[in-house]
């Protein structure tokens, strides 16, 4: 046997999954849909203000949504509530999702029928920030309940995060939540990271939201200057 | 904790490396940055069992932490965060999401073993 030597390869191990997710994006981009992923720990409630979305965007556009969970499929039927399509990918024991498994969900959508396609992904505020998904925009939630450090706590998912949403404000009196507290942690974490407050119980602060998702879906569609 | 499937991923890497130059891997180095997502501890253990049974059996996964590089558009410099949970400029604390260096998940080297050839 000779010495040991150092070959250097420089090999991105996640490039099957960037790979993926490139091309979907450019899918969504030639469909004209605009793509929102949903992060957030378990229980801050996802699939409320999911089902909200679709139901209150349903009336001017085209909406559908993928949703990961680990066992079972409780959010699905609970999202198709909102009459929009739904879809469930079962993660078995995975944590998150993975690009493969957006591009085998969405083999049967014609994507050309949407406005917006939404991506909830498995309640876990650590691994979905390695994978990239082809999403356009990138939401992460946080609860009232949950502690206004928690993006300290997890910095790296929030800094990933295209926008914040801060949910269950209709409880922030009764856990004493700290506003300032919250936006100054989402802050230092992900610096100009437009914020959203709201209950998508009560309703309260949830057409800022959607009107900013409007607004994207628009410069979108706007054509660049050539 | 997903680091299992990432070390899957790495030991896939090294494995096809090794196959194209016929040679045997005896360590990975690998570069880490923080905002991979990815946790060293976890991955160095979960790379053991995932090098199980495969030519990479008994290799070592050697990483390197790779800090994470801002440029600060005041300083109108390069420089490394002290912490990821400030994403401000070290020197004058200007906020900052232009981020140069701290995603990396990248195989970079192999250290391998050839078999001599007889003369």
């Amino acid at each position: 046997m000779s010495e040991p030597r150092l070959v250097e390869v420089r090999r991105n191990v996640l490039k099957q999954n960037d790979v993926i997710a490139r091309s979907l994006r450019e899918q969504f981009a030639s469909a004209g849909v605009f793509v929102v992923s949903l992060v957030s720990s378990p229980g801050s409630g996802k699939t409320t203000f999911l089902e909200k979305t679709l139901t209150q965007l349903q009336p001017r556009y085209r909406v559908a949504a993928l949703v990961g969970d680990l066992a079972t499929e409780n959010d699905a039927v609970r999202l198709a509530r909102s009459k929009a399509p739904v879809k469930q990918i079962t993660t078995g024991t995975l944590c998150h999702l993975e690009a493969a498994m957006v591009q085998n969900s969405l083999q049967d959508w014609d994507l050309h029928q949407l406005d917006f396609l939404f991506i909830e992904n498995v309640g876990n505020l650590v691994c979905p920030s390695s994978y990239d998904l082809g999403e356009n925009l990138r939401l992460v939630l946080m609860s009232v309940t949950e502690g206004e450090d928690k993006p300290l706590k997890y910095p790296t998912i929030f800094n990933s995060a295209d926008a914040a949403v801060v949910t269950k404000n209709e409880l922030a009196a009764a856990v004493e939540f700290d506003w300032e507290a919250a936006r100054m942690s989402i802050e230092a974490v992900r610096p100009g990271m437009q914020i959203f407050r709201l209950s998508a119980k009560t309703g309260e602060g949830m057409q800022d939201y959607l009107d900013f998702l409007a607004q994207r879906l628009t410069e979108r569609r706007t054509p660049a200057h050539s | 904790m997903h680091e299992l499937s990432i070390a899957m991923s790495i030991v896939d890497a090294a494995l096809d490396e090794a196959k194209q130059r016929g040679v045997q891997v005896t360590a990975v180095h690998l570069r880490l940055g923080p905002l991979s997502g990815v946790v060293k501890d976890a991955l160095l253990f979960s790379y053991e069992v995932a090098c199980q049974d495969t030519p990479l059996q008994g290799s070592r996964l050697i990483v390197e932490d790779v800090p994470v590089v801002i440029f600060c558009a005041k300083c109108k410099e390069e420089r490394t965060l002290e912490s990821v949970q400030l994403f401000a400029c070290p020197q004058c604390g200007a906020p900052t999401m232009d981020i140069r260096q701290g995603k990396e998940l990248e195989v970079f080297a192999l250290e391998i073993e050839e078999q001599e050839v007889t003369p």
